[in-house]
């Protein structure tokens, strides 16, 4: 079997004197959706950030593609890696955050051309050919030349997705990516996440669209108290949960 | 059309300044419009009021009377005014003035940028020497500075610059390395410097720390994140108050004065020293040192209309 997309091992993390994770042990395969749900404050968005060291890790493991994001190790230690290395590492990595955090002082396809030009080096022309079909992938192209401020929350959001996919990542992280959205601008989101799982990109997404994860993910992951509570199929998740918490939260939610 | 002119006065115009002093001195009283209503359909009036024509005409008459009497008092000697005005030392005077402002201007703000992101360190290593060096600057007065740096041959006579226990890279007297020129420079634009640092400071702050974020995963190294998102977008905050800062450049310029630099202020002086014209000299200086301001300022304002957030207005 091939190395893991995702592996986490032992995964701990702690702000000041508060253990946000206790102990997280996950795989996600390649190609695989894995959809992260649980109580606000379970740690499911402290983990996400993690996995791109935009946290930084307590104790524990976590390697992407079978190579450790930030640090380096020898023995029992890790050490953090210089902050060139991480950001190199980071490249391959995909994220779409809560609050789109597009740059306002960019238009759209400025916002997508801005990393291949300026950290992978790639020739401008090339990349904003391939930023235009990126953005009219996830319908904008339209919007070429708006700046984000234009442009309405799903429209930022879809942008962001763009930006991140511009680099061709082989994992890509969604914290919460429709929890800013007005309801009616919600599905135009989801609809690009949904054509990403059908061509096989690697994902992990927090969300509270649970009728969304049932939908798209391959694996469900509940999580309580910075523990991992279960693990499975959605339809398994959703319909038949093993654990009470799990069914507690459902209840509350669905 | 009569409405249309009395409206032109109300407050909520666009330009109210403007249209105010118009309608002032040419509107019409609010009963004289009143007569145009209908009992049916009445016409608002929002016209100026009757204390604001006592008002502007109280201001006029005083500054009026204000200006007569600094044109007729012979004291003024406004002739010697006009004969120096365009004096080639005063001109001379004049330019090493600007050339201070833009190079203290320069260096103060590259050094900002520097102290500013030394500053916002996380290391203590960094924020130690940027936290003294504001401490220092800002705390003695600029006069100081100026002066402790023109004498500064005093102190240390000879200046060497060597590689430790390598070859010597400089060696000379002190003051062939700090003429008053340098001496000016070096006092103005690091002063300049600690004051402008906490202004690009403040500006970096004001920038949404999400975006940093996103490009942290997007793989961009922390420079590139400071070129290319934080400081293109604290510009804008940081414009402002620098704008400000060089019209208290421009002036505090006339400080090397005291250390015999040929700026603006020392060339009237030196004039008026030899025809005890004083007066009359500090009003040429004054009269150049306004005509600069008014510029900056209008330049300013350019500045801040072209740094405005990018196609504001055009939401669809």
């Amino acid at each position: 079997m091939s190395v893991p997309m995702v592996e986490a091992t032992r995964v701990s993390k702690s702000f000041g004197t508060v253990e946000v994770l206790k102990g997280i042990d996950l795989t996600v395969a390649r190609g695989e959706v894995m959809c992260l749900i649980g109580p606000s404050g379970s740690g499911k968005s402290t983990f996400l950030r993690c996995i791109n060291h935009l946290e930084k890790l307590n104790a524990g493991l976590i390697k992407v593609d079978g190579e450790l994001v930030g640090y380096s190790r020898s023995g029992n230690t890790l050490r953090e890696l210089p902050s060139r290395e991480i950001a190199a590492r980071r490249a391959q990595i995909g994220m779409v955050f809560q609050r789109f955090n597009l740059f306002s002082h960019m238009t759209a396809l400025e916002n997508v051309a801005e990393a291949p030009v300026g950290v992978l080096k790639r020739p401008k022309a090339e990349v904003r050919d391939e930023a235009e079909a990126l953005l009219r992938r996830v319908g904008l192209g339209d919007r070429l030349h708006a700046y984000p401020h234009q442009l309405s929350g799903g429209q930022q959001q879809r942008v962001a997705i763009a930006r991140a996919l511009a680099m061709k990542p082989k994992l890509m992280l969604f914290d919460e990516p429709t929890s800013a959205l007005d309801p009616e601008l919600v599905g135009e989101v989801l609809e690009v996440v949904r054509q990403l799982a059908g061509q096989g990109m690697t994902m992990i997404l927090v969300t509270h669209e649970m009728s969304f994860a049932e939908e798209v993910a391959d694996k469900v992951v509940f999580m309580d108290g910075g523990r991992v509570v279960e693990a499975a199929r959605p339809e398994i998740l959703f319909r038949s949960p093993r654990h009470a918490r799990t069914r507690e939260f459902l209840t509350r939610v669905l | 059309m009569t409405t249309e002119r009395v409206n032109g006065a109300d407050m909520a115009d666009p330009a109210p300044r403007r249209s105010l002093f118009r309608a002032l001195l040419e509107g019409r009283t609010r009963r004289e419009v009143a007569a145009e209503g209908t009992p049916e359909a009445p016409v608002v009036v929002s016209g100026p009021k009757w204390g604001d024509r006592v008002g502007l005409a109280a201001v006029l008459l005083v500054g009026l009377l204000i200006l007569q009497e600094v044109i007729r008092n012979p004291n003024f000697k406004w002739h010697v005014v006009f004969d120096y005005l365009f004096e080639p030392t005063v001109l001379r005077g004049l330019g090493l003035t600007i050339w201070l402002t833009v190079a203290a201007m320069a260096i103060g703000i590259a050094l900002a940028v520097i102290l500013a992101v030394m500053r916002m360190a996380p290391q203590l290593w960094l924020r130690l020497p940027a936290v003294t060096y504001l401490w220092f600057f800002r705390g003695t007065p600029l006069l100081v500075q100026l002066i402790f740096w023109y004498n500064l041959a005093f102190l240390f006579p000879e200046i060497t610059i060597r590689i430790p226990f390598g070859p010597v890279l400089y060696s000379g007297s002190a003051n062939d390395l700090i003429t008053p020129y340098t001496a000016a420079l070096l006092g103005l634009a690091l002063n300049e410097g600690a004051y402008m640092a906490e202004i690009v400071r403040s500006g970096i702050m004001s920038v949404d720390k999400g975006q940093q974020e996103a490009a942290r995963a997007l793989g961009m190294t922390n420079s590139r994140i400071l070129w290319r998102i934080v400081l293109p977008q604290a510009v804008r905050i940081i414009i402002p108050p620098t704008g400000n800062q060089t019209i208290g450049m421009l002036k505090m310029t006339a400080l090397v004065s005291v250390i015999a630099m040929y700026d603006l202020l020392y060339a009237v002086q030196t004039i008026s020293s030899r025809t005890f014209d004083t007066i009359p000299m500090l009003i040429v200086a004054c009269l150049w040192y306004l005509l600069l301001t008014s510029v900056m300022t209008f330049l300013q304002g350019r500045l801040e209309k072209r740094f405005e957030p990018k196609g504001e207005g055009a939401r669809p």
